[in-house]
Formats: C-alpha cells, sequence, structure tokens
C-alpha cells in the first residue's frame, strides 16, 4: 500500500481551481518529484497535503488516515513535515530552537511542567538539544548552533527548514523548491543530502524547477499544469512526454519541432 | 500578613516611597504579563486593565460582601481573570493583528461599561470599605512570583512554541503547534497575573472605580512593555519602574508636565523607538532607522569620490534611450 494517497484532489479558491482532480500515490522510501510551470498548482498541493487548506473536493489518505479535514499540528503529528518555498523560519531564535521547535509533537512536557520544571522535563529538554545538535550536524550546519536564524546565510537557512522538518521525525518529508536561488555547487550538496535522506528511511516529496536536479534525483515524476496532471512516469518517460514538452516550451515548440 | 517584613521594611523608607514602591510593584506584575502576550507570544492586546478590573472586583467585592480573607479573594480574583481570559481569549485569538487589538480594546470598554452600571459594584461611586491588606513583603513576593513563572515558561517547550508563533505563524502550525490552543493559554497566564495585580491594587487602595481600569490603563501598559523591550521579562521590569516612578518625580520638579503626562509617555516612546527600537533592554540587534541612516550618511560621505566616478555612465544611459 502506498504511504500517501491523493485521489480527485480539487481545490478552488472562489472561482479559481488551483488545483483539479489531481490523483497520485507517494510510495514507502521514493523519492518523487512534482514539477510544473509556475502556477501549475504545485504549492497548493502541498498546502493541502499539510493542513493549511482543506480540499474542496478529493481524498488524501496518509498510512490509512484521512487527512482532508485535519488541522496542521496533527497531520505534523501524524509524520508529514515540510519545508517552504519562500523560507520561513522563526528569525529572531537560534538555529538550535528553530530545530527544537520542530520536535514540538515529539516532546511531552505540558504547560505545568513547562513551569515548573521537575527532573523528567528536564531530561527531555537537554535530550531534545542534543537531538537538535544532531540534526544540524546532519544538514552540514555544525557549529552554528547559537546563530540567530536571521544571521545565516540563505542556502544554510534552506539547510536549517530541513533540519528544522527532520525533528518532527517525519515518515514523508515535503520540500518546496529546495534549490530555489541555490548555485551548482549548493545544489550539488543539496542533492547528496536529500539521498542520505532516502537512505534514513525518509519518504521525500519534492517541489523543484532545477531540471537537473529533478531528473537526476527523482525515481518518479508527475508533472502539474494549470492544476491539472499532465503526466506521471519515470525522469526518462516524463522527458519524453509530449504533453510535458508542450507545457514547458509551448504548442509552438511541439508543432516546430 | 508579613507583619515583620513590613515594619523593618517601613523603619526605613517613608510612606510616600512605600506608597510609590507598591504602585511599582503592581505594574511590574501587569506589564510582565502583558509583555508574554504581546512580546513574546505577538498579539495585540489592548484590553490589558480589563482583566485587572475583574481581579480587583473580584477581590473587593469577596472582601466586602463575603468576608472571604485576604489569600483566598486574591487566589480567586487570579483565576477568575484566567477564566475570563479563556472567554475573551478563545473567539478573539483567530483574529489577527488590528482586529485583535480592537476585540481586546472592545472588550475593555464593554467590561468598564458594565462594572459603571452594575449596582453591587457600586457604579460610578465606586466600591469602598475594602481593607487594606496589601502591603510591600506581599507585593514584592507577588513580583518575584511573577517573574520566576514568566521566566520559566518562556524557557520552556511552550515558551519556545508562543515565540514561534510570533515569528511566523504558518510555519509554527506546519511545525505541529496548535496555535489557537497556544495563544489562548498564553492569553490565560496573563489573565491570571493581571488579576493578582488586581487584587493586591484593590486591597491597597481600598476603593475601586470603574475609571481606574479604561483604556488609558491598558495603553499605558502597552507603553511599559515597549518601553522595557517586546519579548524581554528584566525589560517589563524596567519599564514598568521608570514610567511609573516618573509621573512621580515630575510631580514634585516639574508638576506642569506631571499633568501632561500621556503628551510626557508619547514623547518618550517616540525618543525610544528612534533609538533603541527593541525597548530599553532589546536584545535584538536589528537596526533601527536612525542608526541606519547614520551608517549610510557615514558611507556616502567615505565613499563620495566613488560614487561620483559612477554618475557618468549611469546618465549616458539614460540619455542613449531618449528621444534624440
Amino acid at each position: 500500500m502506498a504511504l500517501l494517497e491523493v485521489e480527485g484532489l480539487t481545490m478552488e479558491f472562489g472561482g479559481l481551481r488551483a488545483v483539479d482532480s489531481v490523483d497520485f500515490q507517494v510510495h514507502e522510501g521514493e523519492i518523487l518529484s512534482i514539477i510544473g510551470p509556475n502556477g501549475a498548482g504545485k504549492t497548493t498541493v502541498f498546502n493541502v497535503l499539510t493542513g493549511i487548506y482543506h480540499p474542496t473536493r478529493g481524498e488524501i489518505v496518509f498510512r490509512g488516515q484521512r487527512l482532508n479535514d485535519l488541522k496542521p499540528h496533527h497531520i505534523t503529528a501524524l509524520g508529514i513535515a515540510r519545508t517552504f518555498q519562500n523560507i520561513r523560519l522563526f528569525r529572531e531564535m537560534s538555529v538550535w530552537e528553530n530545530v527544537v521547535v520542530g520536535a514540538h509533537t515529539r516532546l511531552k512536557s505540558g504547560f505545568f511542567s513547562s513551569i515548573f520544571k521537575g527532573p523528567a522535563t528536564r531530561r527531555e529538554e537537554r535530550a531534545a538539544r542534543e537531538r537538535a545538535y544532531k540534526h544540524l550536524e546532519f544538514v552540514g550546519l555544525k557549529g552554528l548552533e547559537t546563530t540567530k536564524a536571521r544571521q545565516l546565510p540563505y542556502g544554510a537557512q534552506r539547510r536549517l527548514e530541513i533540519a528544522r522538518a527532520l525533528a518532527a521525525e517525519p515518515r514523508l518529508l515535503l520540500l518546496d523548491e529546495p534549490a530555489a536561488g541555490m548555485n551548482a555547487g549548493e545544489t550539488e550538496e543539496l542533492m547528496s543530502l536529500i539521498r542520505k535522506l532516502k537512505e534514513q528511511n525518509i519518504t521525500v516529496l519534492l517541489i523543484e524547477h532545477d531540471m537537473r536536479m529533478v531528473m537526476d534525483i527523482s525515481e518518479r515524476i508527475v508533472v502539474l499544469d494549470h492544476g491539472r496532471k499532465i503526466a506521471e512516469g519515470t525522469p526518462a518517460e516524463v522527458r519524453r512526454h509530449e504533453a510535458v514538452i508542450a507545457a514547458y516550451l509551448g504548442a509552438s515548440a511541439r508543432a516546430g519541432g | 500578613m508579613l507583619d515583620w517584613a513590613d515594619g523593618l521594611l517601613r523603619s526605613f523608607i517613608n510612606s510616600y516611597y512605600y506608597g510609590v514602591l507598591v504602585s511599582i510593584g503592581i505594574n511590574i506584575i501587569l506589564t510582565l504579563s502583558l509583555n508574554l502576550v504581546v512580546g513574546f507570544t505577538g498579539q495585540l492586546h489592548l484590553g490589558h486593565a480589563a482583566f485587572m478590573a475583574v481581579g480587583a472586583y473580584t477581590a473587593g467585592l469577596l472582601a466586602t460582601k463575603a468576608g472571604v480573607g485576604f489569600w483566598g479573594a486574591v487566589l480567586a480574583a487570579g483565576l477568575l481573570a484566567a477564566v475570563a481570559g479563556v472567554i475573551v481569549g478563545l473567539p478573539t485569538l483567530r483574529l489577527r493583528g488590528d482586529y485583535l487589538a480592537i476585540a481586546t480594546l472592545g472588550f475593555g470598554e464593554i467590561l468598564r461599561i458594565t462594572l459603571l452600571n452594575l449596582d453591587i459594584t457600586g457604579g460610578p461611586f465606586g466600591l469602598r470599605g475594602i481593607p487594606r491588606q496589601t502591603n510591600l513583603p506581599i507585593v514584592i513576593l507577588a513580583v518575584l512570583f511573577t517573574y520566576l513563572v514568566l521566566r520559566s515558561l518562556v524557557n520552556s517547550r511552550m515558551g519556545r512554541a508562543l515565540i514561534a508563533i510570533r515569528e511566523d505563524e504558518v510555519a509554527a502550525q506546519t511545525m505541529g503547534i496548535d496555535t489557537t490552543r497556544l495563544k489562548v493559554t498564553s492569553f490565560t497566564v496573563a489573565a491570571f497575573f493581571a488579576g493578582i495585580a488586581g487584587a493586591l491594587f484593590a486591597y491597597w487602595f481600598r476603593y475601586l472605580n470603574p475609571s481606574s481600569f479604561g483604556f488609558m490603563i491598558s495603553i499605558e501598559l502597552l507603553a511599559m512593555v515597549v518601553f522595557g523591550g517586546l519579548g524581554n521579562l528584566l525589560g517589563s521590569v524596567v519599564g514598568a519602574s521608570v514610567m511609573t516612578y516618573l509621573p512621580e518625580l515630575l510631580r514634585t520638579v516639574a508638576p506642569a508636565i506631571a499633568e501632561r503626562r500621556l503628551v510626557f509617555y508619547g514623547a518618550l516612546l517616540v525618543i525610544i523607538m528612534i533609538l533603541r527600537p527593541n525597548g530599553l533592554l532589546g536584545t535584538s540587534s536589528e537596526q533601527g532607522w536612525l542608526e541606519i541612516w547614520l551608517a549610510r550618511r557615514r558611507s556616502r560621505t567615505a565613499q563620495g569620490s566613488a560614487a561620483s566616478s559612477q554618475v557618468p555612465p549611469a546618465s549616458t544611459g539614460g540619455a542613449g534611450h531618449g528621444p534624440a
């Protein structure tokens, strides 16, 4: 059974249909990319999957559980975490605190134990900080733990978003254009990081515009255009797909070729 | 209560400064608790005086009509204010920014007008006959208690979640934080302490009048929070102390200014916002516009010659697009 099943997903904003009857499945342990021209509805799919929007129609099932009406924090607790296209870090917090906030659903201390910190709470805090440091080392931010998030360079901020998402201990990680604004070297590092995630048994759903990266790293690709799914398959299949070529280069390119 | 400590303090503080210190202490509790909502959680709350009023009238009524003892009344005041916090917070904290500010402001006015029109509260004549049982040692203990609880709270899983909400609410909920619930919790905790402060106020001044809890009081408290530093607890202690004592000082030194206290507050806030945009004790290194402007001026004079050499190519480029 698939880890995530999306069936007939439709998202309307007033009269605008941003996502139109989209079906796809994400299998355990794979790297699946969603590509498509700007405005194709990719980020809207992410926002629906994470509960920021509730779908107009369709079904979203994650590990046998329907997500349609759940709130974002419930979905995170079930094991889906994400990063944002336009970086959304907690800018005034330190790097390690950003990561510990990511672990919010995995920590127990409640209201009174937050105030009157008993030994159990203190142990939990210490362990959480240690795990945060490990996540930071994993994404290559070792030594920057106590820096404020806003003081990090751009590429490091993107990696911090990944570390923060990892702290939620997700089964499925949604990465929204993680390579945006990165140079070739940084993109290369990012790709090896995503491969390491796969080794850790984390399933990755990726939105990306960098075609070299998408073709290199994805096992399967779903192509959206104007909110509809126009193709699905391996990188090689998608690359040859007529509708995809038309969507990216315009219909005239197909006529000319 | 704590009479021995009170006797000790009274032996070296004259009664005028004793009263000023009690006022400062009560304002510190109010400012600290308001800072939790405004500074840490990032929710603009303009009705904090109303929670103080709930506490003050609860304690005042319990003391005068029900014969409840001091500690019981203070605790009840805090708890009832907290309940008011939940009732007001649940619907309003779904609102953001300006809308939340207007809703909390409205709540404060509704409560004030209600107190003005009820019989049991004495309406516009106020509530009299509350025994004076607040003293300086009790206020100091209450300040310490508030400070330690809030400091512990903001340095915890819950406190981090509150700050995360302030920084980016969408990211916070995506990281698994139940933002509505935590905002209401923050509001409730703040209301609890405001209620305690109100009870201490009632047992100190012995007379309550709805006009003591109006909109301007909420604004003054907000000014104290901003003056000291949003999201800085020690800043709230300093902000409340300075802004409570200064008008007292001015009353003797320059009574003309003391009468125009609010003008003076406004000017003080403008100056603080220019020189230290994060408050007196603001820790953030984010620059204020004055610093940015000064830095720009400095770099402009330093790069004066370099800048002039860059002007010609730009102007020829502009001419190239002209109609010639």
